[in-house]
């Protein structure tokens, strides 16, 4: 009884704590009374520990409020630094890769449609290479990301004012 | 600005009715000096799919170098003419020519090009081309005549590749046409974007830039058999192809390096090589017509401006200095003119430098992307307009222009093929 008891304490405290998304390591669960049991046949505690593999319904990564479902990164006029206003973006996406080393992410830079093609790709390069440099220094391998530029060439807003063009001076960060 | 003279002479060619949206041009302007030239129209011509007569008018008058005279009649090479009756006319020159149908299929274009002031022949061609290439006959013929009264190569049997995009429906295409808008072939379809083509000094190749891996990556395409190769796709962007005069290299800009630099490459992808080495950008690589130098575009000033480098890299020297954004240098292939872009007032302008001088000319307004002609008489050039782009064409004198439209999408990112064999 005394067994059954503690088992069913342990089971349940692990349900809690899944339900609030927090993984954690059965082995540091305090299992003192188990110690005491009188059963002789019990196995190891080890072989009853359960360490829980997130799939990605538990990727922060999927949570569509959670605070990495923003990956754009806007940019002023004619301005290839990051603004103050976007480096939590940045900071929250480097925290995501810098646990997650197995996943990568494509930083695509954007520009406006105002001048040359390949000129405006060279721009929206230096935008994607802004991201990627303060990633880099948030501690995200170059490994995990490669800055590309779409230039002009895929504006989100379609107009020609400036509201078009400020929505398509921008970065977004794309995992592959 | 467009030059409105008290000559102009406005004319929309419909395209004859095909399957195909055909690119429509419009001319204004004129040059000076016109030579009058009348046109005859060729003895059986019906029996082709083109009618020879109105294709050669239609060159000679879109390049503004002639005053065509209608002769209102048919007149075969083999006629007798009456030179004085033309000279009467305001004619200085007269074509002559006819069509026949040979056994194998083919047909049989002849022409004859007449002085009517000295009552002699000038040229003569025959051609034996098969159904479907009886329009370029035309072309050639245009060529012949441009030629022998010019004195410079025409460049009507030039085609052109240009990308007509419909970005809602997601369908970009590389399309090729005759230099006048005619004959559209599609070389390339995608659901993402393809900038920058160039053709292959031999006519036989374009290069361009697709972003259908999420990127930009330059792919070298065999026009005939549609074979292509990836030229290059390092880590970050690949675009601004140029070939080398001899067509056995490739400038390029690539940002592998964490900014975009100029590099050179074989067509096969191998043996890529450093080129540039600022700090900025350095971008839109461009062979100078002898193949000793590079010009291209660079911000390590500030603004953007052209500078030109030895083609196997090393020093650059700054050649733009007014205004501070000077973009997408182009050079004629006699390699003496400059064109390229410039930001001046706020808009964007189509500008020539006369090099050995350093003289500029403002050619068009709301330009971009400019590509010369192989004989470097005109340059085309991308415009845009609310949201819309098209293409047009200004004589490097600036005294004549062109438009070309398609009723669906946006045409953009010409580029002007070479002289064919």
């Amino acid at each position: 009884m005394q067994h059954f008891k503690s088992l069913a304490f342990i089971v349940t405290s692990a349900a809690l704590l899944a339900a609030c998304k927090t993984p954690v390591k059965l082995n540091d669960t305090p299992v003192a009374e188990r110690s005491t049991s009188s059963s002789t046949a019990a196995p190891a505690a080890n072989d009853r520990d359960i360490r829980p593999v997130e799939t990605g319904a538990t990727d922060p990564l999927n949570d569509p409020r959670g605070v990495l479902a923003n990956r754009s990164v806007y940019f002023d006029f004619d301005s290839y630094t990051v603004r103050d206003d976007a480096k939590p973006v940045v900071a929250n996406h480097s925290g995501y890769l810098t646990k997650n080393t197995s996943r990568k992410v494509l930083i695509q830079g954007n520009t406006d449609e105002r001048g040359g093609t390949e000129y405006n790709l060279a721009l929206g390069q230096k935008r994607a290479e802004a991201v990627r440099r303060s990633m880099n220094s948030l501690g995200v391998s170059d490994s995990q990301m490669e800055a590309v530029s779409l230039g002009e060439e895929k504006p989100k807003a379609t107009g020609s004012d400036e509201a078009a063009w400020a929505e398509n001076r921008r970065a977004d960060i794309v995992y592959q | 600005m467009k030059k409105i003279s008290p000559f102009l002479i406005s004319a929309a060619l419909l395209a004859s009715a095909t399957a195909h949206a055909q690119l429509r041009v419009e001319i204004a302007g004129v040059g000076s000096n016109q030579i009058p030239i009348a046109v005859a129209g060729f003895a059986d011509e019906s029996v082709a799919p083109s009618q020879v007569s109105a294709i050669i008018k239609a060159d000679l008058e879109r390049s503004g170098v002639f005053k065509v005279i209608d002769a209102g009649t048919v007149i075969s090479d083999t006629a007798n003419v009456d030179f004085s009756a033309w000279k009467g006319r305001g004619a200085d020159a007269l074509v002559v020519g006819s069509v026949q149908k040979l056994a194998d299929g083919k047909f049989d274009v002849r022409y004859k090009l007449l002085d009517t002031v000295k009552g002699s022949q000038l040229s003569t061609l025959s051609q034996g081309v098969a159904p479907k290439y009886t329009r370029l006959s035309a072309h050639k013929i245009a060529d012949d005549i441009y030629e022998k009264l010019t004195g410079a190569r025409g460049a009507f049997a030039t085609r052109i590749a240009y990308v007509n995009e419909n970005r809602r429906a997601r369908d970009y295409r590389l399309e090729v046409a005759d230099a006048d808008g005619e004959g559209m072939q599609v070389a390339v379809r995608s659901n993402e974007p393809i900038i920058s083509p160039a053709w292959s000094p031999d006519g036989g190749k374009v290069a361009y830039v697709s972003f259908e891996q999420r990127k930009p990556v330059i792919y070298v395409q065999n026009l005939v058999t549609g074979q292509r190769t990836v030229v290059s796709n390092q880590k970050g962007s690949n675009s601004a192809p140029a070939w080398s005069p001899d067509g056995s290299k490739l400038a390029i800009a690539l940002s592998k390096d964490g900014h975009y630099q100029v590099y050179s490459v074989n067509v096969d992808g191998t043996g890529l090589r450093r080129l540039s080495n600022s700090n900025g950008i350095d971008t839109e690589p461009q062979f100078s017509a002898d193949g000793q130098s590079i010009y291209f575009t660079s911000d390590r000033s500030g603004g953007p401006q052209i500078y030109k480098m030895p083609a196997s890299g090393g020093n650059a020297t700054r050649v733009t200095f007014k205004g501070n954004y000077n973009i997408s240098p182009r050079v004629a292939s006699d390699g003496k003119t400059l064109a390229w872009v410039s930001q001046r007032e706020g808009g964007y302008s189509l500008y020539a430098m006369d090099l050995a001088s350093g003289q500029e000319l403002r050619l068009a307004d709301g330009a971009t992307e400019p590509s010369f002609s192989p004989n470097g008489k005109y340059i085309m050039y991308a415009t845009k307009g609310g949201g819309r782009t098209g293409l047009a064409v200004v004589s490097t004198d600036g005294r004549i222009k062109q438009r070309l439209s398609t009723n669906a999408g946006n045409i953009r990112e010409p580029n002007w093929g070479p002289f064919m064999k």
